[in-house]
C-alpha cells in the first residue's frame, strides 16, 4: 500500500538567509537552534509551520527560521496567532514571546489563549529583564532588583510563570533551559506532541543586561541536584547519579530515597500538586522543578468552532445569500 | 367601556406622519417602535426611524434619565429622515412626557398613559404638579388620556399572569391602538409575538390580549375622532424589506465573503453600537463565518490580522474608543500590507462620552489616527440599506489593494431603519482574489504595477515561506531594513497605493445643478436630513446642490473640480468641523462648516434654514 511520505527535512532546512542580530552569547541562539532541529524531524510539512512573535529580543526570533512568520506588535502575539490558527487549523503554530512580551504587556492574550485551549505551542523566554529596552526589570524579575529604571530596587513581585499558566488552564506546562540541549528538545517535542495550549517557559541568559540569573539552578556543577526533571508517570528522582527523590506530604514536600520517590503525576485534574511544586524555592533545599509540569486533555477550541459551523451547514445547508438578503418580510413594489 | 357597534369615523389620508413612542427604559418602547416599523414597512410606506435610548440598561425607573425614544416617520413619498417635529406622541409617564412635550407639533395628537401619573411618579419626573390638569394642554394638542394600566390588566385577565408581568404588555396595548388609528393591521406584529414567545404560551396569549384590546377599544370607545391612512409610497420597482443598519453591515460581510471566495474572520469584543453586527454575523455560521468574542479590543483586531494573514478576509469592528485601542494594530496592517476590514459604529466622544447616542466626530482617528505615515481607506455608509454596500465596498478595497479600511458609520446609522431594496445578485460584482502560489518569482513586496498590491502568499503554500512583520522592510524582497533612503522609498509606496484607489471609484454623483452658488458637502448619515433640505430647497427654486461622499480617503479625484464649480460649500456634520478641515487642506477651499455636536442627527429644518441664508 503507498503510504504518504513523510518529508525529510534536516535543521538547515529552517535556517533562514537571515543573518541572527542577538548579542554574542546570548541564550536565544541555543534555543533557536533547538527549535530548527525538532522542527525537521517532527514530520509535519515545512509550510505548515507559522512562528508568531510580538516584540522584544526573543521576537525577531520568526526573521531566523525559515517557515511562515509574522513578527507582530508587543504582547499581541498570542492574539494573532489564535486567528491564524482559527482561520486554518491545520497550520502548525507557534508563538515565541518573552517575560516582558507574554507577561506584562500581553499578559490578557496569554491567559485568554490559555483558557481556551488553542492547539499551539508558546514557548516562553525567561530571561527576568528588559533586553531590547536595556535592561528595565520585568515582571519576572526578583523583588529589590536594581535596573535603570528602579535605581533603588524593584518593589515589584515577580510572576512565577508556570502557576500563571497553571492558574490559566493551560493544558500543556513545561519548563526547560536554554543550554540544556537535550532536555529542551525533548520537552519542545511533547510540546509540539500534545493536542491543545503547550506553554513551555525556558530560563534563558541575557549577556548583557542579567547574566548569570539562573546560574544557581542551571550551572554544570549544581543543576544535577538544583533541578529535578518532571516526566509523567515516572519517579520523580534526580541527582547526579538519580540517587534522590521527592514525595508529597499532605502539608509539604520531602526529599526521600529514589525507590520510595513519587511517581510524576502531570494529569491531576486539579494540578494542585504541580502548583505546589512550582513554587519550590530556587534558593531552598528542594530542587526546581523542570520538564512537564501539567498535561491533560480538554476540548480544543478551534476544533470546535469549525465544528458548529459545520453542524449548521448540516442542520440548515450551506448558506444561500439569495435566501439571506430575503429573510423576513419582504414586498414587492411594481 | 362601551360595547356598542363601532360609530362610523371620518378617515383622513395623510401625506406623512411622525410618531414618538416614549416611556421608561422598562416599558419596551423600542420594541413597539421596531413593530410599528415593520408594519408600515410591509404597508409599502417609505420610512425612517430614530431609537433614541438611555446608555444606562435600567436606569431608575420613571426618572428623567431612563426615558427611551423612538421616533418613526412613515410616508407616501421617498423621505430622508425620522421627521423633525412628532405629528403623534405617546407618553408612557410624565417623564417621557417631559423629555418630549417640547418637540410635539402644536395641535399634534398627545396619547398620556394616566396610570403612572400617581404622586410618585410625577416627583421621579419632578413635576410639583400634575402637568394633565393644565388646561392649556388640552387646548394644545389633541390630548388622549387613558389609563392604559387598568385596561392592561383588564386585558389580560384570565390569563393567569400577575399584575406585575401583566403591566408588561401595556406598550402592546398602545401599540394595538395606534395600529387602529392609523388603519394598520395587527398580523405583522401577531406573527412576531408567536415566534417570540412559541415557548411562553401565556406570555404569548398576553400579549396578543393587550394587542387585540388596544385595537378594539380604539374602535369602540370614543377616543379618537379620525383615523388616518398613509398611503404606501412610490418607490422604485423591486423587492423590499425593512433594514437597520448594523444587520445591513452584517449582511454586506456575508455577501463578500461570497463575492470574494473567503471566509469572513470576525473577532469582535462587546461594545455599543457595534455589537450587534457581531450578533448578527454569530447566526451566519452556514456560510463558513467565523466570529470570535475576543478578549479585548486589541486581540479583536489582532485575531482578524491573523486571520487575513492566513488567507481570510479578516474584520473587526467597534466603535471610538474601541477603535482607539485597535490603532497600534492597525499600523502593523499597514506595514505588513495585509487585507483587514474595520467598522467604526460611531458615538458621541470623547472618551466613553455618549455611548448610546450619534456622532460623526471620528472621522481624524480614521484618516490620520495612527503613529507614523500610516495612510489607509476611509469610506462612510449614508443610510441603514447603504451599510450593506459600503461593507462590500469595504471588503473590495481592502481584497484588491492588500490594506486595511476602515468603514465608519454611527449608531444612528447601526440602529435606525429603513426599506431597502433586496439587490439581484447579479448587481452584486465578485471581488476576484489571488492567493498566489508563484514558487519561481515570489518576491513578498514585489508590487502589481497597476493596484501597487504586494502578493497575498498564504501559509501552508509550499515554497511561498517567508516572514512579515511591523519592522520597516526592504522594497521587494521585504527583508528587514532601515535603510534611509529605502524607508522613504516605502513609505511613499505605500503612500501612492492608498492614493490609487481613488482611481478605482465611479465618477462622483452631483444632485441638483453641475455648479451655481451653493454645495452642501456631507458624508456618512447626514445624507438624509441634507437631501430632504436640498430637495426642499430645490422645490423654492433656489440655486443649491448636493455632493455626498462614500470615499473620505482618499478623496475622490474629481472632487476638487466639482468644489470649485460652487460659489460657496457647505460642510454640515456632526462632529466641530473635521470634513470641512480635510476639504480646506487639501483643495485650499474656503468651505463653511455647519457643526452639530449634541449626540442627535440634524433636523432637515437646520440644514434648510441654513440652505435659506446663503442661497436664498
Ligand atoms: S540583550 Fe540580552 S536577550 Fe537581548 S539579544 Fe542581547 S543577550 Fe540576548
Amino acid at each position: 500500500m503507498p503510504t504518504l511520505e513523510t518529508p525529510k527535512y534536516k535543521k538547515a532546512d529552517f535556517v533562514s538567509d537571515q543573518e541572527v542580530r542577538w548579542c554574542p552569547g546570548c541564550g536565544d541562539y541555543a534555543i533557536l537552534s533547538a527549535v530548527q532541529m525538532v522542527m525537521a524531524r517532527l514530520g509535519v510539512a515545512k509550510e505548515k509551520f507559522v512562528c508568531v512573535s510580538g516584540i522584544g529580543c526573543s521576537s525577531r526570533f520568526p526573521y531566523y527560521v525559515d517557515t511562515y512568520g509574522f513578527h507582530s506588535i508587543h504582547g499581541r502575539a498570542p492574539a494573532v496567532a489564535s486567528g491564524v490558527k482559527i482561520a486554518n487549523p491545520e497550520l502548525d503554530v507557534w508563538v515565541i514571546t518573552g517575560d516582558g512580551d507574554a507577561l506584562s504587556i500581553g499578559g490578557n492574550h496569554l491567559i485568554h489563549a490559555m483558557r481556551r485551549n488553542l492547539d499551539m505551542v508558546v514557548l516562553l523566554f525567561n530571561n527576568r529583564i528588559y533586553g531590547l529596552t536595556k535592561g528595565q526589570y520585568s515582571p519576572t524579575s526578583e523583588r529589590n532588583k536594581r535596573t535603570p529604571s528602579t535605581p533603588f530596587g524593584s518593589v515589584d513581585n515577580p510572576f512565577n510563570p508556570i502557576a500563571l499558566a497553571l492558574g490559566a488552564g493551560a493544558t500543556f506546562v513545561a519548563r526547560s533551559v536554554d543550554t540544556q540541549i537535550k532536555h529542551l528538545q525533548g520537552v519542545l517535542e511533547a510540546a509540539h506532541a500534545h493536542q491543545g495550549f503547550s506553554f513551555v517557559e525556558i530560563l534563558q541568559n541575557c549577556v548583557i543586561f542579567n547574566d548569570g540569573a539562573f546560574e544557581h539552578i542551571t550551572s554544570k556543577e549544581v543543576r544535577d541536584d538544583r533541578q529535578i526533571d518532571l516526566q509523567p508517570g515516572r519517579p520523580m528522582v534526580y541527582g547526579k547519579e538519580l540517587d534522590k527523590g521527592l514525595r508529597f506530604t499532605p502539608s509539604s514536600i520531602e526529599i526521600c530515597a529514589p525507590e520510595e520517590a513519587d511517581l510524576w503525576q502531570a494529569d491531576e485534574g486539579c494540578g494542585a500538586r504541580a502548583y505546589r511544586i512550582c513554587h519550590v524555592q530556587e534558593n531552598g533545599d528542594l530542587p526546581v522543578p523542570m520538564g512537564i509540569l501539567r498535561q491533560v486533555q480538554a476540548p480544543l477550541h478551534e476544533a470546535d468552532v469549525h465544528e458548529q459551523i459545520r453542524l449548521a451547514r448540516e442542520k440548515l445547508g450551506e448558506g444561500d445569500l439569495e435566501a439571506a438578503l430575503h429573510a423576513g418580510e419582504t414586498w414587492t413594489v411594481t | 367601556m362601551s360595547s356598542s357597534a363601532p360609530t362610523e369615523r371620518h378617515v383622513e389620508v395623510l401625506d406623512e406622519v411622525v410618531i414618538r413612542f416614549a416611556g421608561d427604559s422598562g416599558d419596551g418602547m423600542q420594541l413597539t417602535g421596531n413593530q410599528f416599523t415593520n408594519t408600515a414597512a410591509v404597508l409599502g410606506n417609505d420610512l425612517a426611524t430614530f431609537p433614541d435610548y438611555p446608555a444606562e440598561i435600567r436606569a431608575p425607573a420613571g426618572s428623567l434619565p431612563g426615558v427611551s425614544g423612538f421616533q418613526v416617520r412613515l410616508s407616501s413619498h421617498d423621505i430622508h429622515t425620522p421627521g423633525d417635529a412628532p405629528d403623534v406622541l405617546v407618553a408612557m409617564n410624565p417623564a417621557a412626557l417631559k423629555v418630549n412635550l417640547k418637540d410635539l407639533k402644536e395641535g399634534g395628537l398627545l396619547i398620556v398613559n394616566t396610570g403612572n401619573f400617581t404622586d410618585n411618579d410625577l416627583k421621579k419626573a419632578q413635576y410639583d404638579h400634575n402637568p394633565l390638569e393644565d388646561p392649556e394642554l388640552g387646548r394644545k394638542y389633541r390630548l388622549v388620556r387613558f389609563d392604559l394600566n387598568a385596561a392592561t390588566i383588564q386585558a389580560v385577565e384570565g390569563t393567569g399572569l400577575s399584575n406585575k408581568e401583566a403591566l408588561r404588555c401595556k406598550n402592546m396595548l398602545a401599540l394595538g391602538m395606534l395600529y387602529w388609528v392609523y388603519c394598520r393591521p395587527l398580523e405583522t406584529t401577531e406573527k412576531w409575538l408567536q415566534q417570540k414567545f412559541q415557548d411562553k404560551p401565556k406570555i404569548l396569549e398576553a400579549n396578543l390580549k393587550a394587542l387585540r384590546a388596544g385595537h378594539a377599544i380604539a374602535e369602540n370607545a370614543e377616543l379618537f375622532q379620525v383615523q388616518y391612512k398613509v398611503p404606501p409610497a412610490k418607490l422604485p420597482p423591486g423587492t423590499y424589506r425593512n433594514i437597520n443598519g448594523n444587520p445591513a453591515t452584517a449582511l454586506g460581510l456575508v455577501a463578500a465573503s461570497r463575492l470574494s471566495g473567503l471566509p469572513v474572520f470576525y473577532g469582535s469584543y462587546p461594545i455599543t453600537p457595534a455589537s450587534d453586527i457581531l450578533h448578527n454575523l454569530a447566526r451566519y455560521k452556514n456560510f463558513g463565518v467565523i466570529t470570535f468574542q475576543a478578549e479585548d479590543e486589541i486581540a479583536a483586531v489582532c485575531s482578524a490580522l491573523g486571520a487575513s494573514f492566513a488567507g481570510a478576509l479578516g474584520v473587526t469592528a467597534s466603535s471610538g474608543p474601541g477603535i482607539a485601542l485597535k490603532t497600534e494594530a492597525l499600523g502593523l496592517a499597514v506595514s505588513v500590507e495585509l487585507p483587514l476590514v474595520v467598522i467604526n459604529v460611531q458615538r458621541g466622544g470623547p472618551s466613553t462620552g455618549l455611548p448610546t447616542k450619534t456622532e460623526q466626530a471620528d472621522l481624524f482617528q480614521a484618516v490620520w489616527g495612527r503613529n507614523g505615515e500610516c495612510p489607509l481607506p476611509v469610506l462612510a455608509a449614508r443610510s441603514p440599506g447603504d451599510c450593506f454596500w459600503c461593507a462590500i465596498e469595504a471588503a473590495r478595497i481592502a481584497l484588491t489593494y492588500m490594506t486595511p479600511v476602515i468603514l465608519l458609520t454611527d449608531g444612528y446609522l447601526g440602529n435606525g431603519a429603513e426599506p431597502w431594496r433586496i439587490p439581484d445578485l447579479s448587481e452584486l460584482a465578485p471581488i476576484p482574489v489571488r492567493h498566489t502560489k508563484d514558487v519561481e518569482n515570489f518576491r513578498p513586496f514585489a508590487r502589481d504595477p497597476e493596484t501597487l498590491a504586494r502578493p497575498w502568499a498564504v501559509p501552508g503554500t509550499p515554497g511561498l515561506e517567508h516572514r512579515i512583520g511591523g519592522l520597516e522592510k526592504e522594497d521587494v524582497s521585504g527583508n528587514v531594513n532601515y535603510d534611509p533612503a529605502n524607508h522613504e522609498k516605502m513609505v511613499r509606496l505605500r503612500e501612492q497605493k492608498i492614493l490609487g484607489v481613488a482611481g478605482s471609484y465611479p465618477p462622483t454623483e452631483v444632485f441638483g445643478p453641475e455648479k451655481g452658488r451653493l454645495l452642501v458637502l456631507g458624508w456618512g448619515s447626514t445624507y438624509g436630513a441634507i437631501r430632504g433640505a436640498v430637495e426642499r430647497a430645490h422645490a423654492r427654486s433656489l440655486d443649491v446642490a448636493q455632493v455626498h461622499l462614500r470615499h473620505i480617503w482618499p478623496l475622490p479625484n474629481d472632487l476638487g473640480d466639482i468644489l470649485r464649480s460652487y460659489e460657496q460649500v457647505l460642510i454640515p456634520e456632526m462632529n466641530r468641523g473635521q470634513l470641512n478641515r480635510l476639504i480646506r487642506s487639501e483643495y485650499l477651499l474656503e468651505t463653511l462648516s455647519m457643526p452639530k455636536v449634541q449626540g442627535r442627527p440634524f433636523t432637515g429644518r437646520e440644514i434648510f434654514e441654513r440652505i435659506q441664508e446663503l442661497a436664498g
